[in-house]
């Protein structure tokens, strides 16, 4: 019984919300106009709507002229939040602008820029995505400002951003003023690395001489290399470094020349489990800078590399899978 | 959505908020009540300022029984508009101390603006008005403040909140003028609701008006369609008595409805319009005598006018009067033995030494009695000695000191024992006009009371026994006939002109106000309507109109909100304005879509002798316009002056 009335309110809930107008995006960019903009009491107005027509009622029974003064008066005052409150939301156009990818279960913040349109300052507007926190920004007139939009991850691949929801109740928050707003922009998400600590493969790179293991690749010192934000401090030179003359990190032979493929073969378990292990490969491998490639199968198959193009590609892969 | 957390300045001015509505209540309520509202403000603000938690249930509710133990004591069961205005101070009060999410907020505020409106209920003047619009204003700053996540500058929400409440004026407007006013009361009202209210009493016990004449409220006032009649024809008739019980008369049962009073008018008819204080009795005063009454009314049998309900707000009427007639050409049985009855035991001496003029041909009988008080040393005052149970006896033969009532209700008791037909007429006498609204202003202190003696063909024939003893209490009213300055109110007195001056001239601002706001009711509604419409309307077409324009105005509002951009520009806009209108003067325009820097190098090939001047004026825009997190007061000072400094040497 009670799981046909949850369906059912399902059910209306989605007939209702195919009838809500909703802001199309074009190229990301959606502007709140007149028709998109839903406005209905707030949910605190009900007392001072009950306020409204206490005051009615004295003011009958008492028959007093200045109750029925104030009484309009509110009631007009109501009447002017509702214009302003409409018009503190309508005209802002929200552009999708994009989103760096992260790992499922992280938040992904997608890049937003509001642009103020009609010449007057908005306040105490709040923006989300549907089921995710949101955040409150005012802004003035003429002005764009861009805000990270918390968006909580689930699932790896391509995520279509949800519907964006807005709405403010400002000025005096007895009206609740809303409008959807929906983008094709998606955004990627990689898979969940592991937790699992299973040592990397060591398949060596059949293309290359040599049968140098993975991680043995400092042993070798053939010099100075000038210092890089990135550089394991275990490798810098501090000695060298400390005369003053910029930092230097060591340089070892056999680095960067040797390099190591993950392979989906090399993993086990169902395919989640195996995608969650060569993440955390991918991850490690490109942390600690040795050049690795990818092979997943059916020609996704990615030559050793250690750039930071390289890494992404090979997440997307892993993401997309 | 979450919950909003409000911050400490929003806690502030709820607070502050509310305790200006306090303080406005606090003339209409006993003391403590205000301290107790105040102590739980206070209360709420230092939880806030030591972070404390708010208290629970079993700290309030002693409190609560406390205070409804002292409501009791200062109230007793008289449980009607002061004990509950006060329950709701309180508890509006009390309610602070739980309120801390956006809901309790909103409820509070919501509570708050209800109370501003129940001092109306106490005093609706002009001023309270007027004192009524800052806590509304201060309530609306709040409502905006906790609508902001953070906060923003006082002034900025103080001036917004006075923007909202002028835009919402037309709408108010048009709602105040078309809204159907019900007649009320739609329940019971308890009865010390209407206890300010002062007016003429249904009886006489020697020392009841001067009660009156100690208070100097307005009783109504008239205005008059031609010239003011004179001070001596300004009899406003009130209840007429002519029962005698011991000391006290009484109007007479009513029940010979049957029998209306014959009034035939001699002379010119004066039309006027009354505005009459509420005064909680059937009164409806009239200047003696009325040819036309008003609709609500319905004449009693000795042709005093009485309303069907008890006056309890100010009510407006129009009447005719004449002030010369004959009233009741004949007297039948029953009315001629209403008018003689009196006690002979009760005042003995009186009723013989008025038995003695029975002989006498009727007018001789009156001026007998007139020439007893004019020719031996009675005096009036408003202070008179206090009597025995033969008060009238007591007064012609002893103190001879009293005022109206002392002299008509003696007067009226040697009629009746002279065998002529006599009674008490109530009301009030005379008046002062108001030079600056052409007007009459008749007083609580104007009360008076006189006689009515029947004669032979000339019908009911006014006597007024005081103006015997006093006639500058007919000529000039009260303040010149009474001695004792001190016992009269400030505005009856004599002299002080220059306050009279400027309490004439805020009557008539109160005069305006009672008839244009306060007496705006269903009645006033419809006749004003119809004289604009020129047409019979229904309550239902003054509801279909209000709809109508209430619509239009809606639809103004919007429109004018809502238009597609707001030409409002900011100082920095304002200022850069100023500036293209003065490349303009030059011949050089701005393309709407150039942006600042673009068009001022554009402006420095046109004018290279200006160049740093135009490019700081651009870039200073620029910065003030786009990069500001807040406007840079120093900056657009600059701007300001430079622009005002600019003036490019004219090139041919």
């Amino acid at each position: 019984m009670l799981k046909v009335r949850q369906r059912l309110y399902k059910k209306i809930k989605q007939r209702l919300q195919s009838l809500i107008r909703v802001a199309k995006s074009v190229d990301n960019i959606a502007t709140l106009n007149a028709r998109q903009i839903y406005i209905l009491p707030s949910r605190w107005s009900i007392f001072y709507i009950l306020m409204l027509i206490a005051l009615l009622i004295g003011a009958i029974n008492y028959t007093l002229s200045l109750a029925y003064f104030v009484l309009f008066l509110l009631a007009s005052l109501a009447h002017t939040a509702m214009l302003h409150t409409w018009r503190n939301l309508a005209y802002l156009q929200i552009s999708v602008i994009g989103a760096k990818p992260v790992f499922v279960g992280d938040v992904i913040e997608v890049s937003l820029e509001i642009k103020e349109l009609k010449n007057r300052d908005r306040h105490a507007i709040h923006i989300y995505f549907a089921d995710n926190p949101a955040i409150t920004y005012s802004i003035q007139a003429n002005q764009s400002i861009r805000l990270a939009l918390p968006l909580i991850t689930s699932q790896r691949g391509y995520l279509r951003i949800p519907r964006i929801k807005t709405y403010t109740e400002y000025p005096l928050s007895l009206f609740h003023a809303w409008s959807n707003v929906d983008s094709v922009f998606e955004c990627l998400v990689y898979p969940k690395p592991s937790q699992e600590k299973k040592p990397m493969p060591s398949t060596v790179d059949t293309n290359r001489k040599g049968n140098d293991a993975a991680y043995q690749g400092d042993e070798d010192f053939i010099g100075h290399k000038t210092y890089q934000i990135g550089d394991l401090p275990s490798k810098v030179d501090w000695k060298a470094s400390s005369r003053g003359i910029g930092m230097y990190s060591k340089k070892y032979a056999g680095e960067a020349s040797k390099s190591i493929f993950l392979d989906w073969a090399h993993t086990t378990g169902d395919k989640e489990t195996r995608i969650s292990q060569l993440t955390r490969w991918v991850i490690d491998a490109h942390a600690a800078k040795i050049k690795y490639g990818l092979k997943l199968g059916g020609g996704l198959d990615f030559a050793p590399n250690n750039t930071e193009a390289h890494y992404h590609h090979c997440l997307a892969a892993l993401a997309t899978l | 959505m979450k919950q909003k957390q409000l911050t400490t300045q929003h806690l502030h001015w709820l607070l502050a908020s509310l305790l200006v509505v306090v303080l406005l209540h606090s003339v209409n309520l006993p003391l403590w009540i205000t301290l107790v509202a105040v102590a739980f403000g206070i209360w709420r603000y230092m939880l806030n300022k030591k972070q404390w938690a708010l208290p629970k249930m079993h700290i309030l509710a002693p409190v609560m029984l406390m205070i409804c133990i002292g409501l009791l004591f200062s109230f007793g069961n008289n449980f009607g508009r002061d004990a509950s205005v006060s329950l709701f101070i309180i508890m509006t009060a009390m309610k602070l101390l739980e309120t801390k999410t956006l809901r309790d907020y909103m409820l509070v505020i919501s509570i708050a603006y209800f109370a501003v409106a129940s001092m109306f209920i106490f005093s609706q003047s002009a001023s309270t008005f007027l004192l009524s619009l800052i806590p509304i204003t201060l309530l609306t700053t709040t409502l905006i403040q906790i609508s902001l996540p953070q906060t923003i500058s006082r002034i900025y929400s103080l001036k917004l909140a006075v923007k909202l409440l002028l835009q919402s004026v037309p709408l108010m407007l048009v709602l105040f003028v078309l809204f159907p006013r019900l007649p009320g009361p739609i329940w019971g009202i308890s009865k010390d609701a209407y206890s300010g209210m002062t007016g003429l009493n249904d009886s006489i016990e020697l020392g009841d008006v001067s009660n009156l004449i100690q208070n100097s409220s307005v009783a109504f006032r008239v205005q008059f369609d031609g010239a003011i009649p004179p001070r001596n024809m300004l009899y406003w008739r009130g209840p007429v008595l002519s029962q005698q019980q011991n000391n006290k008369w009484l109007a007479a049962n009513d029940n010979s409805q049957a029998k209306q009073a014959s009034l035939e008018p001699i002379g010119a008819k004066i039309n006027y319009t009354m505005t009459l204080e509420p005064h909680n009795r059937l009164w409806l005063l009239l200047l003696d005598m009325p040819t036309t009454i008003p609709k609500i009314a319905t004449l009693k049998q000795a042709y005093s006018a009485v309303a069907k309900e008890p006056i309890r707000t100010r009510i407006r009427y129009q009447a005719v009067s004449s002030l010369q007639y004959i009233l009741d050409k004949t007297l039948d049985t029953s009315e001629s033995k209403i008018a003689l009855d009196i006690d002979a035991k009760s005042n003995p001496k009186s009723f013989k030494l008025a038995s003695n003029w029975s002989h006498l041909p009727p007018e001789e009988i009156i001026s007998k009695a007139l020439q007893m008080f004019n020719q031996q040393t009675f005096i009036y005052t408003l202070r008179p000695p206090r009597l025995s149970n033969s008060a009238i006896d007591d007064f012609l033969f002893n103190t001879k000191k009293g005022f109206c009532e002392h002299y008509a209700t003696s007067f009226v008791y040697l009629m009746r024992a002279a065998g002529m037909p006599a009674r008490i007429v109530t009301g009030y006498q005379g008046g002062e006009v108001n030079p600056n609204g052409n007007y009459l202003i008749v007083r609580q202190s104007d009360a008076h009371a006189w006689a009515e003696v029947w004669l032979k063909n000339k019908g009911w024939v006014r006597i007024d026994p005081t103006a015997a003893v006093a006639p500058e209490r007919i000529e000039l009213g009260i303040d010149q006939a009474v001695t004792e300055v001190d016992a009269l109110p400030i505005f009856v007195r004599p002299g002080a002109q220059w306050l009279k001056n400027a309490y004439f001239n805020w009557d008539n601002i109160n005069n305006n106000w009672n008839q244009w706001v306060l007496g705006y009711d269903n009645q006033r509604q419809l006749d004003f309507l119809q004289k604009i419409s020129g047409k019979d309307l229904s309550m239902t077409d003054i509801a279909i109109w209000m709809i109508a324009i209430m619509l239009m105005t809606m639809l103004i509002m919007a429109a004018f909100l809502l238009n597609k951009a707001s030409r409002e520009l900011n100082p920095v806009q304002r200022a850069y304005a100023k500036h293209i209108k003065q490349l303009e003067k030059y011949g050089i325009f701005k393309n709407p879509s150039e942006g600042a820097l673009d068009f001022a190098h554009r402006v420095v090939n046109i004018i290279p002798e200006q160049a740093t001047n135009i490019l700081e004026i651009a870039t200073l825009y620029n910065a003030l316009q786009y990069n500001k997190t807040k406007v840079d007061k120093q900056n657009l000072q600059l701007l300001k002056d430079r622009i005002r400094d600019f003036k490019p040497a004219r090139h041919d």
